[in-house]
């Protein structure tokens, strides 16, 4: 079934751990299409289960992003027997690429990095939580504006908890990917704490965090 | 490289950071001298590698008091089977390695008094060593893995580390529980006997298993929350033990736990570029969790490295092992610093071995 929809007119652009990803076109708009495939390591259930509630949960999330004006891509078309999600092509380099490439830009970095705090902030506004974020799970438009990629992960709650650890998940990806990511992450959280609920999340993240230095015991 | 002076290196070293005693003796030869910039790679050779476990009744878990006492009894003996297999004595040594951390309080200073006392006694240097260093450098050693993705899984401990820059780097981890923990624990519920180990017996039922029963799973980028689950799943034996069957439900707790393990460990190596993997700590003697993991690399055209009882398991040689290459590079512990701690991060080490 993976390859009956081949198209030939689609160029592989990446592939990642659950899919692969593809250039292509939706009714003549440059899309982009990212298919799931079974993993034959996972019982067939859950795996099944797995698979298609990702696929789901991932076209739901980029809708009530886009309902609530946050910055993610439309979502075009979603074919459940193909497991192929369908969405517009959003131009530019990820954050991760774009760190790399302009490492000695520190004013510009820190425009990206409350950029980034502050799409976070929307996000969470609307209880959406991302459950993968990473620098390279934002994409940088020409304005400075970040907008959010690859929701397979995410949920929708209004838990203090479940934001915390969706900004701690980031923030090991920063530490994992990043050097200097002190200060990068730390302009990030700068901008996030906008309100009273921000607050409360971030105070919690330091609960999060302390959880993980005190985890390390007996092996 | 080469042309130094031959140089061998022969480390004790002594584990006691939870339930397991572990005696272990290795040499380290660098027929060439030890390079003074490229990574360390000395022929390794086991002497000695005895261990003893101590294994509180069914039902339930061990208590610190009792593994230190358990640990001060056994290790005089333990040490002389460890010395008279390798055919060795205590002035062939070069050093005396031992845990520093992370572990159970009395149990590490249990062996980490002993470990003074030998070094002193014997007047040779002391090498504090990472517990999970230790596991990373001899299953290195043992598969012969250059530079792979290292799932680390044990009672205390479930880590996804990749090597980078002198630091055993950890990329994802539990959010709450340890792997072995949950394990443990289940067992517990459902009384199954703690020898040779809970995690085997729930292995050998989950073998049984036919149904698959829907459990939580959660898994945040690349770290994992398994709390939750156990939580469930213990409700279920608890409040309907007639619907399921302990072995459906060990079957079904593997298989969820399993498949997150291996998908955070299949984003890392996504992630870093890597087609390696190397599974160390207790639970990484779990054939399921090796199959599991072995079918993923495979799929991805990597590899899976995985050790047996031998040396997945706590045990001396490990610590030997980590303790000799780091001894190598100059390092050695001062008596007045020779103290142990519950917390020691992987990534808190600097691997000088490696470049």
């Amino acid at each position: 079934m993976a390859d009956q929809d081949q198209d030939p007119g689609r160029e592989l652009l990446r592939q990642g751990a659950e899919a692969r990803v593809y250039k292509t076109t939706v009714d003549g708009r440059a899309a982009v299409a990212k298919q799931r495939f079974s993993k034959g390591y996972r019982h067939p259930e859950l795996d099944r289960k797995l698979t298609r509630g990702r696929l789901n949960q991932e076209a739901r999330s980029l809708r009530r992003c886009r309902e609530h004006g946050v910055r993610a891509p439309e979502v075009l078309r979603v074919d459940k027997d193909s497991a192929t999600l369908y969405v517009e092509f959003v131009e530019g380099p990820t954050l991760k690429e774009w760190i790399v490439a302009t490492s000695s830009d520190e004013a510009g970095e820190a425009r990206l990095m409350a950029a980034a705090g502050r799409a976070l902030h929307h996000m969470h506004q609307h209880n959406i939580i991302h459950g993968d974020l990473t620098t390279s799970n934002m994409i940088v438009g020409r304005d400075s504006e970040l907008t959010l990629i690859d929701f397979g992960l995410s949920q929708v709650s209004g838990s203090v908890e479940d934001k915390a650890v969706d900004l701690y998940v980031l923030e090991r990806a920063f530490i994992s990917t990043h050097p200097d990511s002190e200060r990068l992450f730390a302009g990030v959280l700068e901008a996030y704490a906008r309100d009273d609920a921000a607050r409360a999340v971030l105070r919690r993240l330091e609960d999060v965090r302390q959880r993980g230095r005190k985890r390390d015991m007996s092996g | 490289m080469g042309g130094g002076e031959p140089r061998t290196i022969i480390a004790l070293g002594l584990e006691g950071s939870a339930n397991k005693l572990g005696v272990g003796i290795v040499k380290h030869v660098y027929a060439d001298g030890v390079p003074p910039s490229a990574e360390l790679r000395p022929e390794v050779v086991e002497l000695a590698n005895v261990r003893d476990t101590y294994n509180p009744p069914p039902g339930e878990g061990f208590l610190p008091r009792d593994v230190a006492a358990h640990h001060r009894e056994t290790i005089m003996p333990l040490l002389k089977q460890a010395l008279a297999e390798a055919g060795l004595a205590p002035r062939d040594l070069d050093c005396i390695c031992y845990t520093k951390g992370p572990g159970m309080g009395a149990p590490l200073q249990a062996v980490a008094l002993v470990a003074r006392t030998l070094a002193q006694l014997w007047d040779l240097p002391l090498v504090g060593v990472n517990h999970c260093v230790g596991h990373i450098e001899m299953g290195r050693a043992i598969t012969g893995a250059d530079n792979p993705i290292v799932l680390y899984v044990s009672g205390g401990n479930t880590q996804v580390i990749a090597y980078s820059q002198q630091t055993y780097r950890i990329f994802g981890e539990t959010l709450d529980s340890a792997i072995g923990n949950c394990l443990d624990r289940f067992a517990r519920v459902l009384k199954l006997p703690n020898d040779p180990s809970p995690g085997y017996n729930i292995e050998q039922y989950a073998k049984r298993g036919t149904k698959y029963i829907e459990l939580p799973y959660t898994v945040k980028g690349m770290d994992v929350s398994l709390g939750g689950i156990l939580t469930f799943v213990e409700r279920l034996a608890k409040t309907e033990p007639e619907k399921h069957t302990p072995e459906d439900l060990c079957y079904s707790l593997q298989e969820t736990m399993f498949a997150m393990l291996v998908e955070i460990t299949e984003r890392a190596m996504a992630h870093v570029g890597s087609q390696e993997v190397l599974i160390v700590g207790g639970v990484g003697c779990n054939l399921r969790l090796q199959e599991m993991m072995a079918q993923m690399a495979a799929e991805r055209g990597g590899k899976v490295f995985a050790t047996d009882m031998r040396y997945c398991i706590d045990n001396g040689i490990m610590i030997a092992q980590a303790g000799a290459l780091a001894f190598a590079r100059g390092f050695a512990t001062p008596i007045e610093d020779s103290w142990v701690t519950q917390r020691f991060r992987t990534d808190q080490v600097h691997v000088d071995w490696r470049t």
